[in-house]
């Protein structure tokens, strides 16, 4: 196969078919960690991807499970490079992610928070219906989960914990 | 250009994470509840990361081959410049909370004002460390609430840990003189406008929380130049160990 032959939509295709470690019902471009790629004349690809987190422990993972992707598929050479601006947001997630995410029993984020308040008496924030049996009787346990991007709940009908993705 | 003014800036601002987020780790396993054991090891998580960033970017600005493992594992106290606030014993759950929701209100600030920064790799980190260290107050400003007014022994020791901690709040708001150069080209922000806006917001909570801040004439200082307490020492050599004992080592 001739390098020319792929084009940015191709190799986005493909990139969609790596998932996230912690999370691998979502690929790494519906998660929004990809933020383009561009393939030279020679058929080099880069590969622009953005941390979820700084201190997210799956990043060195991501990378190479980009770079392993891209190279089965016949591509020769792949340089992944890390940019902060603009800022990663579940915002960008798109809503058929968001319904994988709860299929799967992860309920999806609402919307980031925009408030100035650091420490609001009342949360503006909306709480999620439960993954499970979709009741809305739920509460937030903790703000903090089994990773990084997500906060513990608990839906009070079913009696079941479960986590959802923290909107930032 | 600056370079040695800026990897100065930015061992400062890497520091303070580095130290915090080792602090802050050594929860990990010993929280009150699982819950908050979760919580802590995740916010050490994130400043921890903040740290990577920000130190990794300090070797290449300095050019000198040290990358951010370097940095964090083979140097020692007197080189290290976080303020003193970060280096202080985690003590017991509220000294830990009311450090965190201390340093976290300064830390907002902080990245509020880098993230319009005229060098685009300080910007870019501070628009996404700002996004975690606002989760982070929160949950602290939270914390500090509820010990606070909440029993006679929650509030006990919750006011103990401000009274402890008030006289090294002061550092974080001296300006260090060879930081003017970058100030006035919006490389960095000067932080001694941060503290009338920090004030107001940390008495906003206090008084909330029914706990009060000491009159402290003498606020402590020293970290920004490398003079630091007995106990950055002992934190280090428990952090630097297993790099120091097996230089290179890879897992």
């Amino acid at each position: 196969m001739v390098a020319t032959a792929f084009d940015r939509a191709q190799v986005l295709a493909w990139l969609d078919e790596v998932k996230d470690p912690e999370v691998p019902v979502l690929s790494v471009v519906e998660l929004g960690v990809v933020r383009d790629a561009v393939m030279a004349e020679d058929g080099h690809v880069t590969v622009t991807i953005t941390p979820t987190y700084s201190g997210c422990p799956a990043m060195r993972e991501i990378e190479s499970g980009i770079r392993d992707g891209l190279l089965a598929h016949g591509v020769t050479a792949v340089t992944v490079q890390t940019v902060y601006a603009p800022a990663w947001t579940t915002d960008w997630m798109p809503e058929t992610a968001k319904a994988k995410l709860e299929a799967y029993g992860i309920a999806p984020p609402g919307r980031a928070e925009t408030s100035d308040e650091l420490v609001p008496l009342r949360r503006a924030g909306v709480l999620p219906r439960c993954p499970w049996c979709k009741s809305s009787k739920t509460e937030l346990r903790s703000e903090f989960g089994s990773t990084a991007c997500k906060s513990l709940c608990w839906c009070n009908d079913c009696g079941q914990p479960f986590e959802m993705f923290k909107a930032i | 250009m600056p370079n040695r003014a800026l990897f100065s800036a930015l061992l400062r601002l890497g520091d303070d994470r580095l130290v915090l987020g080792h602090r802050t780790s050594e929860w990990c396993g010993h929280g009150p509840v699982l819950e908050e054991d979760i919580a802590l090891t995740n916010m050490a998580l994130d400043l921890v990361g903040q740290a990577t960033l920000l130190l990794q970017y300090a070797g290449e600005v300095e050019g000198a081959g040290r990358d951010q493992d370097a940095l964090a594992y083979f140097r020692d106290a007197l080189e290290y410049r976080n303020a003193l606030l970060c280096e202080l014993p985690k003590g017991d759950f509220g000294v830990t909370i009311v450090r965190q929701f201390l340093y976290g209100v300064y830390s907002v600030l902080q990245w509020e004002a880098l993230s319009a920064s005229t060098d685009t790799t300080v910007a870019g980190i501070a628009a996404k460390a700002l996004k975690e260290s606002k989760y982070h107050v929160r949950h602290a400003g939270e914390w500090v609430i509820r010990l606070g007014d909440g029993t006679d022994e929650s509030h006990r020791r919750a006011q103990a840990a401000v009274d402890l901690l008030w006289p090294y709040s002061g550092e974080l708001f001296m300006q260090p003189a060879d930081e003017a150069a970058l100030v006035a080209s919006g490389v960095t922000a000067d932080v001694s406008v941060f503290e009338a806006p920090w004030t107001a917001q940390v008495q906003a909570v206090l008084t909330r929380a029914t706990l009060a801040a000491p009159d402290v004439a003498w606020m402590q200082r020293g970290g920004r130049s490398g003079a630091h307490t007995e106990h950055l020492g002992h934190m280090l050599a428990e952090m630097q160990i297993v790099a120091r004992s097996h230089p290179g080592a890879k897992w």
